[in-house]
């Protein structure tokens, strides 16, 4: 059961092969005997996700099915689910009980799927290991001493360990995609606004976007086509058509264009990590795809870009954090003002702390024009150069991240190390483009390597048709982490 | 150019997060080794760009003005530190 793919346990439950509720129960058992190991989950709640299968069982019967209702999907702990404890990682929110659903949970309860609990992720999203969680560590099923990136880290290693079927995360920098990669799952970020953000707690606005991460394109497309949509309480979610995301599975990708970066194969870039990517790339050309060489040269300036931007929207976003109206209050405090430092001094961790401060430092008086809006300058500068390149191309591919998985503990010192992990995905967020991440291969250690795809706006379905291709002529994306069978 | 401990305290103060002696050093060294990366940006020459502050050029909707939420207090109050009378209680702020 557990390493079937949505659609055939979708066809399964349609053919009542075992129910919604038998289902939901494997999932619940092997998540208590192996959670402890890897540590995915901050909240589960069978009691609540049984129910929730009942209920798809009758709309099944009745049926109502839909291809997601009965299968259970484990949630970031970054969407609010009404009932749930959704604290994002930290201890400012370890006892918030959200009152309402996000958008994207609406529409998953709405299409019958099954919550099967609340994943781990770095704090307030802010990391890339999925080590600054208030709840402790995510522990990579490829190798347990490793990260399994972040910040979605806990729905990748859910997804990977075959705790759960598929997953959903968001992405601000990266945050599905490098997961995706460091646990050899797939993973999709869409365009800016295709999928609402209402209800997703905030880190930085104008680049937070959720999506799916699953074991196939395929499962990928599935899930999208639940997830995306128009919410009228999100103003920037966007006003389109319903599209159905599987259209192009089937779509032969013969005489597709595909760029290759030259920054994306620079030094920086691990040798294995490279090999993977171009052994991929070969493949792609075996299928009957062109290859041209474009160039991304602002590119470099996306991580000083981003760590200037995402902290300024931070810094404003989490100063409802205040320990009034919800959230976690210091226990002790002197007056109104020393209420919310120590609420705020106490519930954040080091990270999160950090982020403020920079953000709140560049957009401090005398400082905004210097970093703040030349930020935003040189991001319509990123942005240029991704559209002159998809002049010349229909997708871009590259590593998802420079290296595979990396110890526990390793970039914890090191800000700037931690960050420079993002330096192939950020630019997708600035530019509000789509980004995709599929298993492409291992490294010498047997650690998975991603291949990131870059698509033009709205090219989500383009590109999981592609990805799909690729994953009929190749079996990554069906190789299993050791020990888990 | 390099933060002080001073900057560090005062952004601290203006973010609201109580911040001590040895934290606000050890954070120092830190947030000098970021703006050091950040720094990489500053030099670009961006004269006669427009700053993106948005992914893409939306324009704000606009509604009918009229009601359409309903009064939900009681549940989202339930999950404040303090609430009495339906309000939020707060330390004393006015003598």
């Amino acid at each position: 059961m557990h390493n079937a793919t949505l659609k055939s346990l979708s066809a399964s439950l349609s053919a009542r092969a075992f129910s919604s509720v038998e289902l939901t129960r494997h999932f619940v058992n092997r998540i208590n005997q192996l959670n402890p190991k890897y540590n995915c989950f901050i909240t589960l709640d069978p009691e609540r996700s049984l129910k929730q299968a009942e209920a798809a069982d009758r709309m099944r019967s009745a049926g109502r099915g839909q291809p997601l209702t009965g299968i259970p999907i484990a949630q970031k702990d970054i969407f609010c689910a009404q009932g749930w404890l959704t604290t994002c990682g930290s201890k400012i929110l370890s006892n918030f009980t959200s009152p309402y659903d996000a958008h994207v949970v609406e529409r998953l309860n709405a299409a019958g799927a099954v919550t099967l609990g609340k994943t781990n992720m770095d704090e307030f999203a802010m990391g890339s290991s999925s080590e600054t969680s208030y709840y402790g560590p995510v522990r990579n099923p490829w190798d347990v001493d490793k990260v399994p990136g972040g910040s979605s880290g806990g729905s990748a290693a859910a997804v990977a360990a075959r705790l759960a079927p598929s997953a959903i995360g968001t992405d601000t920098g990266g945050s599905i995609r490098q997961p995706a990669a460091l646990s050899g799952i797939c993973g999709l970020k869409p365009t800016y606004g295709v999928v609402s953000r209402y209800g997703m707690i905030a880190f930085a606005s104008s680049l937070d976007q959720g999506g799916p991460l699953g074991r196939s394109a395929e499962d990928l497309a599935l899930l999208l086509n639940v997830m995306a949509g128009f919410d009228p309480r999100d103003s920037t979610s966007l006003e389109r058509e319903w599209e159905d995301y599987t259209r192009e599975l089937g779509k032969a990708v013969k005489g597709l264009k595909i760029g290759l970066p030259e920054e994306f194969f620079a030094k920086g870039a691990a040798p294995d990590v490279v090999r993977a990517v171009e052994t991929a790339v070969g493949e792609f050309r075996k299928l009957g795809c062109e290859t041209v060489e474009v160039g991304l040269p602002n590119m470099k300036l996306s991580v000083p870009v981003y760590y200037v931007l995402a902290p300024a929207e931070a810094s404003s976003n989490l100063a409802r954090y205040d320990g009034v109206r919800y959230g976690y209050r210091a226990p002790e405090y002197a007056d109104l003002p020393d209420m919310y430092k120590k609420s705020r001094a106490q519930g954040f961790g080091p990270e999160v702390k950090r982020r403020i401060l920079i953000g709140t430092y560049v957009l401090s008086h005398g400082y905004y024009d210097a970093y703040y809006i030349q930020a935003q300058r040189v991001r319509r500068l990123i942005a240029r150069d991704f559209a002159e390149v998809f002049k010349r191309c229909d997708v871009i591919m590259g590593p998802t991240s420079p290296t595979t998985a990396f110890r526990i503990g390793e970039k914890m010192g090191d800000p700037v190390q931690m960050y420079l992990n993002d330096i192939y995905t950020t630019p997708a967020n600035l530019a509000g483009l789509p980004g995709l991440s599929i298993p492409c291969g291992f490294d010498g250690k047997g650690l998975p390597v991603g291949l990131q795809m870059i698509g033009n706006y709205f090219g989500e379905a383009k590109m999981l048709g592609i990805a799909h291709q690729f994953q009929q002529a190749t079996d990554w994306h069906q190789r299993m982490p050791p020990g888990i069978q | 150019m390099a933060l002080t401990l001073e900057d560090v305290k005062r952004v601290a103060d203006l973010a609201r997060i109580a911040i001590d002696e040895a934290e606000a050093r050890a954070v120092l060294s830190q947030l000098n080794d970021v703006f050091k990366l950040i720094a990489e940006m500053q030099a670009v020459d961006t004269r006669g760009v427009a700053p993106m502050s948005h992914a893409l050029d939306v324009v704000q909707r606009l509604r009918e003005d009229a009601v359409t939420e309903s009064d939900r207090h009681a549940l989202f109050q339930s999950v404040a530190p303090q609430v009495e009378s339906g309000l939020y209680l707060v330390p004393k702020v006015i003598e």
